[in-house]
């Protein structure tokens, strides 16, 4: 009982931590990184709530694979970012704020709902819980136009990733390239 | 440990990518604040599967798993075309949908 409470504090605190940390560092690299983090917390705290096959596919599809994916992007495009927007304080300031409006809100509708097995430890549940049998027999008898539907999906997500990105030859021309700034071709000396 | 303990940690995750999403103006850290705010959503959902000792509500994290990646594909792609097309990298210039 008690390594499942000292287990859900190191990864709550480690998940908060990684979530602070996307938004208020500067350099997108460390953004990325930090996500990364914060995914795999949270893949330990789908392992407490029993969900053995999604803390798996979330660290291996979310934090193995989208994340690379990130990371190249954020390798192709470089440069910094200010960690929040320096010249109009107005919208600099509504954003906490209106985060904060957010978690208190979230409060009171967890503190006054009338859901009563929320002060529990849940359900009682079979050993095989979550695992990766009972969630495909899932995905392929009761869910199976939905599971169909996000693998077309990803399918047309890929498809318009292509056509978005891709290098448009011929429809625009080069550039010129840019003045040289080198030191100038003679130097005049005065003696 | 209680469910609702999940469910309120949820809730900080979800608060701390929409502020992060309305405060910081590189488009990749606000597809990154996106993402946190759909974990937030997942571990909920992952938190009321566990309370009502059902499953469908690991399989709608899945989904909501797949809607992300999707999503971080077609930002990126967006992002990928701004850079090759020679914008600058801001949300705040970037005030009209033109090819």
């Amino acid at each position: 009982m008690w390594f499942e409470q000292v287990l859900f504090f190191i990864a709550g605190t480690g998940a908060l931590a990684g979530a602070l940390g996307v938004v208020m560092l500067r350099n997108p690299f460390y953004c990325v990184l930090s996500l990364v983090i914060h995914l795999i917390m949270l893949a330990v705290l789908f392992l407490l709530l029993q969900a053995a096959f999604l803390a798996a596919a979330q660290v291996v599809v979310y934090a193995g694979a989208v994340m690379v994916l990130y990371i190249f992007v954020v390798a192709y495009i470089g440069g910094e970012d200010e960690a929040v927007r320096p010249d109009d304080s107005l919208i600099s300031s509504f954003g906490p704020l209106f985060a904060a409006a957010i978690g208190i809100e979230l409060c009171f509708a967890l503190i006054g709902t009338g859901l009563e097995s929320l002060d529990t430890r849940g359900a009682d549940v079979g050993p095989g819980f979550g695992s990766p049998g009972q969630i495909g027999s899932l995905l392929l008898r009761q869910f199976l136009v939905p599971f169909e539907a996000a693998s077309y999906l990803l399918l047309v997500a890929a498809v318009g990733a292509v056509v978005l990105a891709r290098r448009r030859r011929g429809l625009e021309e080069e550039p010129p390239p840019p003045p040289r700034e080198g030191p100038p071709e003679t130097l005049e000396v005065r003696l | 440990m209680d469910i609702v303990w999940f469910l309120v940690l949820s809730a900080f995750i979800f608060c701390i990518g929409a502020a992060g999403v309305i405060v910081r103006r590189d488009p990749l850290v606000i597809l990154l604040c996106l993402e946190l705010m759909l974990n937030g959503g997942n571990l909920a959902l992952i938190a009321f599967a566990r309370m009502h000792g059902g499953q469908a509500g690991q399989i709608f994290a899945l989904i909501v798993m797949v809607i992300a990646a999707c999503e971080v594909v077609i930002g990126l792609g967006i992002i990928v075309a701004m850079y090759r097309n020679r914008l600058r990298i801001d949300v705040d210039e970037m005030t009209e949908l033109r090819g």
